[in-house]
C-alpha cells in the first residue's frame, strides 16, 4: 500500500448530480475506511490536533477506525464534538487539521474529515447512544439560536447537568445547516435532523418561532423566566448588497433569501408551496462558499449558471473542493469580473448586468492582491437572475434591545475568549460576534462559551 | 401548533381569527406584524396584527382569502391549529414611543382600505385609551365589504366610509374622501396613517404631500423570514434601501418609491397563479372553504 496516497471516495457523477439534490459525495465503506486510516502514523506530537477548533484527540478517533473499532471512534469523537457528522462535510480541513497532517509534507494528508464523517455516519446508521449527562444542577441556561454555536453550547451544557432552552427565531432548528447549506453538501433528513434528535434526547429543550429581541428580550428571560445565563449564536444577519443601479429590479435576490427559498422552505419540491424564480441565465455574484451553494443549486434547478467573482480562480475564498465539485457540474466562472450595474427591462425585470473587467495590483490589508477595474472594459452580460452572495453584516435586533451589551465598529457583539459579553451572565459566540465565518469556528465559540458559563455559574452560585 | 380560538366571517371571503400565542400577545404593539405558516408544506406569509389580548394570550389576525396560502388559511376551523405563529416582528408605530404630549398636539387621520381596516383598528383603539380622538376613512370596494365598521366606530372620533360604486357612504375612494375633509368640509389634520393596498397608499401618499401632510404608511412586501435575513423586501426609501421587516413596516409615504414596491410585490405572480390551480384541482379547499 502506499502510505502517501489518499484512499479515493466516491461521488455522484457530475452530469448525474447536476440534476438532482442528493449528497454529492458517497462517503466511504467500511473497507476504504480502514484502509484510509491505516495510513495514519500515529504521531506522539500530532500537528493535526492543535488546528482542530474544538481539539478533536484525531489520532485517537483514526487509530480506532484503522482497528474497526467504529463504536469507539465515535465515543473518542463524541467527547469533543457535538456535530460530527455535520463537520465532516462542512470543514475547511485542508486549510485546519489536514493542512499539518505530516503525510502532506511527500504526498496526500490523511483524509481526516472523510474519516470522521464516517465514523459519525456508522454510529448513526448503528443507533451508537454516544450521550452521557451529568445529574441535573438546577440551573437554568437560554440559549438563542439553534445553529452550530447554539447546538455546540447547548450540548456541553446539558451533558454538565445544566436545564438548557434554545430559542430559535425560524420555524425550523438547525440555523445555518438547515436554511443556508443545501442538501447535496448536508442531507437535512439523515444528517442534520438526528443530530438535533440527539440534543433533544439529552434533555434540551427548543422552542422555535421565539425572535429574542421582539418576541422576549434578554432581560425577560433572566429576570422575569429566570434563566441563571443567556449564550446568544445568533449568527450572521443581514446580506449585503453591492449598492450599484439595478439592485432593486426584480429577479436580483440575495443568496440568503435564494438559499432560504430552496433549504428551509424546500421551494425545490412539488409538494411545498414557497416559490422560487431562477430563471434561464443566472449570475451569482461573490466567490464564496455560499456563492458556490448558489450557483450548484441553481444548476440544479435548470439554470445556466456563471460565477462572477472580481479576483482569480487563485483568490476565490470557497473552498477548494466545492470549486472543483461546482466546475464539474458546469458552473461557469468569470474571473476578474465585477458589475457595475443590473439592467432592467420595461417590465422591471433584469435582463443583464453591466460588468468591468479587472486586474490585480498591490495586496491589501487581508494580503490578497487588490482588484484594479481596467479602463474601458465595461461590457453588457445578459442574465434574468442576479444572485449577490457578498456576505452580511450583523443583525442589530439583540444589541438593540438588551441594554449594556456592547458592539464593536462593525456591530458585532464584544465577546472575551470565554464568550463573556459586556453584560455579567451574558455570553455570546459564532458569526454575531466574529462576522460571518465557518460552522466549526462558531462550534468552537460554543464549546468555549459552554465552559465560560459553567465556570461563571459555579463561581457566582458557590457550586 | 397554535390554536384557532376563535374564527368569524367579517365578509364575503374576509375572516377574522384569534390565534393563541402567549408569547406574541404580550409582546405585542401596534404597527408590528406576525409571520404564519398553515401546514408543513406552507409558506411563510406575513400579516399585520390586528388585535391583541394580553390576558387571553390571543392574537387576532384579518385574512382575505386571495392566493393558494391565504385560501389554505382560512380553510381552516376554530379549534384547529396553524403550524407555526411568529412575531411581534417589525418596529411598532412611531406614536408608541413618543411622548404623549406631543402625540395629543396633532391630529391624526387614518385611511385604511380593505382588509387594511383590520390593522388600523388596534392603532385607534391605542389612542382611544389614551383619550385621543382621531378620524378614521375606511374604504371598500362596495357595501358588503366594508369591515370591522362597529368596531372602529366605538374608538374613533370621527368614522367616514368611503365606498368605489357609491353603496354605502362616501361615494369614491378614500382619496376623494379626505379631499373632500380637507377642502370642502375645513378639516385639519398633522399625521396621516395609511394601511390598505399598495396602490391605494401610493395615490394616498400623493394625495397628502399636495395636501402638506405627513404620511405614515404600512408596506406588506414579499418576506420568507421577517427577521432580516433574506432582504427579500427591500424597499427603496428616499435614496436608502430598507428592509421593511426590519426597518419597518412603517415607512414616511412621501419617501417610498411606490412604482418599484409594486413591480416588487409582483414578482412572484405567475407562480401564485400556478400554485393557486393546484390548490383547487389537489385540495379541493374551494369546497371546504365555502361552507361556514
Amino acid at each position: 500500500m502506499d502510505r502517501f496516497t489518499r484512499t479515493p471516495i466516491s461521488n455522484q457523477d457530475p452530469k448525474v448530480r447536476a440534476t438532482n439534490f442528493d449528497e454529492v459525495c458517497l462517503g466511504y465503506t467500511e473497507e476504504e475506511a480502514i484502509k484510509e486510516a491505516k495510513r495514519c502514523i500515529q504521531c506522539k506530537k500530532p500537528t493535526c490536533r492543535p488546528k482542530c477548533p474544538v481539539n478533536i484527540d484525531i489520532p485517537e478517533f483514526i487509530g480506532h477506525i484503522a482497528q474497526g473499532e467504529f463504536e469507539e471512534a465515535a465515543h473518542s469523537l463524541a467527547k469533543y464534538t457535538a456535530l460530527p457528522a455535520v463537520c465532516g462535510r462542512v470543514c475547511p480541513q485542508e486549510t485546519q487539521c489536514e493542512s499539518t497532517c505530516i503525510l502532506g509534507k511527500k504526498g496526500d494528508p490523511i483524509a481526516i474529515g472523510k474519516l470522521e464523517r464516517f465514523a459519525a455516519d456508522w454510529a448513526r446508521k448503528n443507533n451508537i447512544d454516544v450521550g452521557k449527562t451529568k445529574e441535573k444542577n438546577g440551573f437554568k441556561v437560554a440559549v438563542i439560536g439553534s445553529g452550530p454555536a447554539g447546538i455546540t453550547c447547548a450540548g456541553d451544557l446539558v451533558k454538565e447537568g445544566y436545564d438548557v432552552t434554545i430559542f430559535e427565531a425560524l420555524h425550523e432548528p438547525g440555523g445555518v445547516l438547515v436554511y443556508g447549506i443545501p442538501e447535496f453538501r448536508l442531507p437535512k433528513e439523515d444528517v442534520v435532523k438526528p443530530e438535533i434528535e440527539n440534543l433533544k434526547k439529552l434533555g434540551v429543550k427548543i422552542e422555535t418561532n421565539v425572535i429574542v429581541g421582539r418576541t422576549v428580550t434578554i432581560d425577560d428571560l433572566m429576570e422575569k423566566e429566570g434563566f441563571h445565563a443567556v449564550f446568544i449564536g445568533s449568527g450572521a444577519g443581514l446580506p449585503i448588497f453591492m449598492g450599484i443601479p439595478g439592485e432593486n429590479l426584480n429577479g436580483v435576490f440575495s443568496a440568503n433569501e435564494f438559499l432560504t427559498r430552496n433549504n428551509l422552505m424546500k421551494a425545490f419540491r412539488k409538494d411545498y408551496d414557497t416559490p422560487i424564480k431562477v430563471g434561464e441565465k443566472v449570475a451569482v455574484i461573490g466567490g464564496g462558499n455560499v456563492a458556490m451553494d448558489a450557483a450548484r443549486t441553481a444548476l440544479r434547478l435548470g439554470a445556466e449558471v456563471y460565477i462572477v467573482y472580481r479576483r482569480t480562480q487563485e483568490e476565490l475564498p470557497a473552498r477548494v473542493e466545492e470549486v472543483h465539485h461546482a466546475m464539474e457540474e458546469g458552473v461557469k466562472f468569470e474571473f476578474l469580473t465585477s458589475p457595475v450595474e443590473v439592467i432592467g427591462n420595461e417590465n422591471g425585470w433584469v435582463k443583464a448586468i453591466r460588468c468591468q473587467r479587472m486586474e490585480l495590483g498591490e495586496p491589501d490589508a487581508s494580503g490578497r492582491r487588490r482588484p484594479v477595474p481596467i479602463e474601458g472594459s465595461e461590457f453588457e452580460f445578459d442574465v434574468d437572475t442576479v444572485i449577490m452572495a457578498l456576505g452580511t453584516s450583523p443583525n442589530p435586533l439583540i444589541p438593540s434591545t438588551t441594554e449594556g451589551l456592547e458592539i464593536n465598529k462593525w456591530q458585532c457583539i464584544v465577546a472575551d475568549e470565554n464568550g463573556q459579553t459586556s453584560r455579567e451572565g451574558v455570553f455570546a459566540g459564532g458569526d454575531a460576534v466574529t462576522g460571518a465565518a465557518t460552522v466549526i469556528l462558531a462550534m468552537g465559540a460554543g464549546k468555549d462559551a459552554a465552559a465560560g458559563i459553567d465556570k461563571y455559574i459555579k463561581e457566582k452560585y458557590g457550586k | 401548533m397554535y390554536k384557532i380560538v376563535e374564527k368569524k366571517e367579517l365578509a364575503p371571503n374576509i375572516y377574522s381569527m384569534d390565534i393563541l400565542a402567549p408569547r406574541v400577545a404580550n409582546s405585542a404593539q401596534p404597527g408590528q406584524f406576525v409571520i404564519v405558516i398553515t401546514d408543513e408544506s406552507g409558506e411563510r406569509i406575513p400579516l399585520t396584527i390586528c388585535d391583541y389580548d394580553k390576558e387571553k394570550g390571543t392574537v387576532n389576525i384579518v385574512v382575505q382569502a386571495m392566493g393558494c396560502s391565504t385560501k389554505k388559511m382560512v380553510a381552516l376551523e376554530e379549534g384547529e391549529y396553524f403550524k407555526d405563529f411568529v412575531g411581534p416582528l417589525g418596529k411598532p408605530s412611531d406614536y408608541v414611543n413618543m411622548d404623549l404630549e406631543e402625540v395629543k398636539k396633532k391630529k391624526y387621520i387614518f385611511v385604511a382600505g380593505g382588509v387594511g381596516a383590520a390593522p388600523v383598528y388596534p392603532q385607534v383603539k391605542w389612542f382611544h385609551e389614551r383619550g385621543i380622538d382621531v378620524d378614521v376613512i375606511v374604504g371598500a370596494k362596495t357595501k358588503d365589504l366594508v369591515i370591522l365598521e362597529d368596531k372602529i366606530k366605538e374608538v374613533a372620533g370621527n368614522l367616514y366610509i368611503a365606498t368605489d360604486d357609491g353603496s354605502y357612504g362616501y361615494n369614491g375612494m378614500v382619496t376623494g374622501c379626505l379631499e373632500d375633509l380637507v377642502k370642502n368640509q375645513g378639516k385639519k389634520y398633522d399625521q396621516c396613517i395609511s394601511i390598505g393596498p399598495m396602490i391605494m397608499m401610493k395615490f394616498v401618499s400623493l394625495l397628502t404631500e399636495e395636501l402638506g401632510i405627513p404620511t405614515v404608511v404600512s408596506l406588506n412586501p414579499i418576506m420568507v423570514d421577517g427577521t432580516g435575513m433574506c432582504g427579500a423586501c427591500r424597499v427603496s426609501v428616499g435614496d436608502e434601501t430598507k428592509f421593511a421587516c426590519v426597518d419597518g413596516p412603517e415607512f414616511d409615504g412621501h419617501l417610498v418609491d411606490f412604482d418599484e414596491a409594486l413591480k416588487r410585490q409582483a414578482q412572484y405572480k405567475s407562480e401564485e397563479v400556478k400554485l393557486d390551480k393546484k390548490v383547487e384541482e389537489d385540495c379541493k379547499i374551494e369546497d371546504q372553504g365555502g361552507a361556514k
